[in-house]
């Protein structure tokens, strides 16, 4: 099914019966789910733009790279930096704006600046009823009514199918600087990228590669601006990082940092992925607990992504930690999402049941 | 403003309450004699009172689950409260409610400089989150303008912005976890020193849900260093489309100043006559701001003045040292102290898209002296959020009301031209009627089913944010 219209998805959700899969661009199949597929592809197109006010409207099937392409003509971007999901998982197609707020899609500069959810400014949707719900708008601020639009970024369609967003948008910057370290453990290199980040020097990117390119370890940093701003911060977290060893300094080369948002490196590896969200310092012993085929930490190390063997379930070798881990790649008997402490399960499964009495919306999705 | 009839059932069983909530609490966190209740009877909406039953100042959220759980048996409706700066009457008791306030809890719990972050108790002072950390050179950013005596957990119910929103965000973007006790006593953890949800992101429907979904009594909030310097310029020009103009040439250079602040000609009259801080006599005036080393600072004000120059100002000010960016921001924070001496007046917070700025002040303009009130327009004009400061007086019969009226013709406005009612500080009970004009009944439906999972009884500031008679079924219920 490929409605045309909000109204049109209204009926065919109302009608429904039985579950429905729904799909945005198909590049992100995360979590298992069955039903009838259906595409919001038709819904596509930008609405409104105003780079003045920082702000764009489009529809949920709207590709990511039209809405980039128009966005970078007037200088400027996405700033939370959506990952593109398909090296990784090996999925064709075109990303759609739905699929990365449904499954709140961010990259490296979400340390900086921010998850996709915070610069969500409104959402339209269509609940499990059939019912059309609109929740913010397309101003920054916003507090009118409780935030529905937080809660329908990352619910993976569980709520219900997203057919708009609102969205802030960021100036583009002119000039882009990488710094390097190298041969540092986990443990020195998350500190080494906290103390940047706790720096007025204002890093946008910390990343850690505990197998760099050459096999040793490399440790990155990236800093963004006005030229003369780029150097001056970098010769100031040169100074800052000299504990650590010499600190490389490189400019222009945004390809690096896209490989770290798309976590290429583990492409073209087999066995499972796993994204961890943690406290940074927490990072480098959890990681050494589960038994990883390979490791890349994003956000300061407040992301680690890991390579295990298929098949196995990390959260038993993880304990109780500040955080949760998420299956992105990997076998189908494993639950996909960190299962919730009681209290927060009896929520979840309360809002789940009240915009989806019927339960056909991505069911088996973030069970 | 209507609020419900009070239950009767419950006022008088006002005795065996007190005396319930007196077993869980020390002697004087319960607060029943009825001088003493006075003093929570409003917050900063103040020209709605009304005495609550008691109050009580729980310690801790052991106490807070204690105090919940007996309300919750006995059915008797609570009102947080966090120091009561609401301009939206977000702590307005009813006559048959207890007011939970959190005053007595403002301790630090934790500091994370590696990991960048602070927990807090919820009673702990906006200014002084910033205050436990600047030693070590952090902040918290979100900066509303009752930042010095305004409470954590009234900023995280009313998702609080403040000046500096542009580039920090407001409190949800600066919120990683909570601690909240939901009505039924029952304890929930969301959230922690990790960033993003593990499942549904319930934190972000919390924030902001003005204190009708639990009470939270703990935060983790994101702290960040200070930039190294900071410098304010001023301009003013002679039309306030030529000052938007600006605001929007600026931010389609791709400069991201960290506050932009717009002032009209009222704003600036009243200000000069107050603070004396020497703007200009003109139209609009403009504050930008930006931030990071002095070079940094130089190269941008560089480019910010160069667009200034281009739209013919009045008066272009660049701040030379911290005794001039002082003077320059003096007018600005005194502004509605200024506004305050001319008259008694209502600050209203609407959001409209900034292209929209110019057709928005004329037909305030215009509306002014339809309604025969002056009005002073001081706003975040990065972010759209506008702040009318309507003049009235309070002693004159039906002034308040035609007040009020004309604050809500100014707020349809807001949503006619794509803004939204209120920016950041909240519905509470005096946008609450307008909720239809921004929602339609489905929307408004979608939000009372969450309070309803959190709330099912719908005992917590149950007459706030949806217009009575929407929400009548469900608090009868």
């Amino acid at each position: 099914m490929t409605p045309k219209t909000e109204e049109e998805l209204a009926q065919m959700i109302a009608g429904a019966n039985g579950p429905l899969r729904i799909k945005g661009g198909g590049t992100r199949p995360i979590g298992q789910c069955e039903g009838d597929e259906l595409s919001i592809s038709a819904m596509s197109g930008i609405s409104l733009y105003e780079p003045g006010a920082l702000t764009i409207v489009a529809g949920a099937g709207t590709p990511i790279s039209e809405v980039e392409k128009v966005l970078a003509a007037e200088n400027q971007r996405l700033a939370f930096e959506p990952m593109d999901h398909r090296a990784l998982l090996g999925t064709k197609g075109e990303p759609t704006l739905g699929g990365m707020a449904a499954a709140n899609v961010s990259g490296p500069r979400r340390i900086s600046v921010g998850a996709c959810r915070d610069f969500m400014l409104g959402v339209r949707f269509v609940d499990g009823q059939g019912t059309i719900i609109k929740n913010g708008g397309r101003v920054m601020k916003n507090v009118t009514g409780y935030d529905l639009v937080k809660l329908m970024t990352g619910s993976y369609g569980t709520l219900g199918v997203l057919t708009e967003v609102s969205l802030k948008v960021l100036p583009d910057v002119a000039c882009v600087g990488t710094l390097r370290l190298h041969g540092l453990s986990d443990a020195q290199a998350i500190q080494a990228l906290s103390s940047a980040l706790g720096s007025p020097f204002e890093a946008t990117a910390a990343a850690h590669f505990p197998k760099g390119p050459s096999g040793d370890p490399v440790t990155m940093l990236r800093i963004e601006g006005f030229e003369e701003s780029v150097k001056y911060r970098a010769g100031k977290l040169q100074e800052l990082l000299k504990a650590y060893g010499e600190v490389e300094v490189t400019v222009g080369d945004w390809a690096e940092w896209n490989a770290v948002r798309d976590v290429t490196t583990f492409a073209d590896q087999t066995g499972d992925v796993w994204r961890i969200s943690a406290k940074p310092s927490d990072a480098p012993e959890l990681a050494a607990k589960i038994d990883a085929t390979g490791l890349q930490y994003d956000w300061g190390g407040g992301l680690i992504w890991a390579l295990t063997e298929a098949g196995r379930d990390i959260r038993a070798a993880l304990g109780d930690f500040d955080g949760h881990a998420t299956l992105i790649r990997g076998a189908a008997d494993v639950p996909t999402f960190q299962p919730e402490a009681p209290a927060l399960a009896t929520i979840t499964s309360g809002l789940r049941t009240k915009f989806d009495p019927r339960g056909i919306l991505n069911s088996g999705i973030m069970n | 403003m209507e609020m419900p009839v009070p239950d009767a059932s419950v006022m008088s069983r006002k005795a065996q309450i007190v005396e319930r909530l007196s077993e869980v609490l020390p002697r004087d966190a319960v607060i029943s004699d009825e001088r003493e209740t006075r003093a929570y009877e409003c917050d900063a909406l103040t020209a709605y009172k009304c005495p609550p039953l008691c109050a009580v100042l729980p310690a801790n959220t052991k106490e807070v689950a204690d105090v919940l759980l007996i309300c919750h048996e006995l059915g008797v409706p609570v009102v947080p409260r966090g120091s009561g700066t609401s301009l939206a009457g977000g702590a307005l008791p009813t006559a048959d409610c207890v007011i939970l306030g959190v005053a007595k809890m403002n301790d630090v719990i934790e500091t994370n400089y590696d990991d960048r972050y602070i927990r807090v108790q919820t009673g702990r002072t906006n200014l002084s989150v910033t205050g436990a950390v600047e030693t070590n050179g952090f902040f918290y950013a979100p900066d509303p303008s009752s930042q010095l005596a305004c409470a954590i957990a009234g900023n995280i119910a009313m998702n609080s912005g403040g000046a500096h929103c542009l580039k920090y965000g407001v409190t949800t973007n600066n919120l990683m976890g909570v601690t909240m006790v939901l009505m039924d006593g029952t304890v929930v953890e969301i959230g922690g020193a990790h960033l993003d949800a593990g499942g549904l992101d319930i934190l972000g429907v919390i924030c902001g849900s003005e204190g009708q979904l639990g009470v939270v009594t703990e935060a983790t909030l994101r702290i960040l260093h200070k930039p190294e310097g900071a410098r304010p310029v001023l301009m003013g020009y002679d039309s306030s489309e030529v000052a938007g103009q600006v605001v929007t040439d600026i931010i389609k250079a791709g400069i991201l100043p960290v506050a932009i602040e717009f002032m009209d000609r009222p704003c600036i009259e009243a200000t000069e006559a107050f603070a004396k801080a020497g703007y200009p006599m003109c139209e609009a005036l403009l504050i930008v701001e930006v931030e990071g080393s002095d070079a940094e600072i130089d190269a941008q004000l560089k480019l910010i003045m160069e667009i200034a120059a281009k739209h013919n100002p009045v008066e272009l000010r660049e701040a030379k040292d911290a005794d001039e960016a002082g003077r320059i921001w003096l007018g600005r924070k005194s502004a509605f102290g200024a506004m305050g001496q001319i008259n008694d007046y209502m600050c209203l917070d609407g959001t409209i898209p900034v292209s929209s700025l110019p057709f928005v002040l004329k037909r305030i303009g215009e509306m002014s002296k339809e309604f025969g009130l002056d009005v002073g327009n001081v706003f975040h004009a990065g972010d759209g959020n506008m702040h009318p400061l309507i003049l009235f007086d309070a002693n004159k019969p039906g002034d308040l009301e035609l007040c009020e009226d004309f604050g809500a013709e100014i707020l349809k406005l807001c949503v006619e031209v794509g803004g939204c009612l209120t920016g950041e500080h909240g519905v509470g009970i005096e946008k609450r009627d307008l909720m239809n004009v921004q929602y339609d009944p489905a929307d408004l439906e979608a939000q009372m089913a969450i309070k309803d999972i959190f709330d099912p009884a719908w005992l917590l500031n149950a007459a706030k944010v949806f217009p009575l008679d929407t929400s009548q079924e469900r608090r009868a219920a």
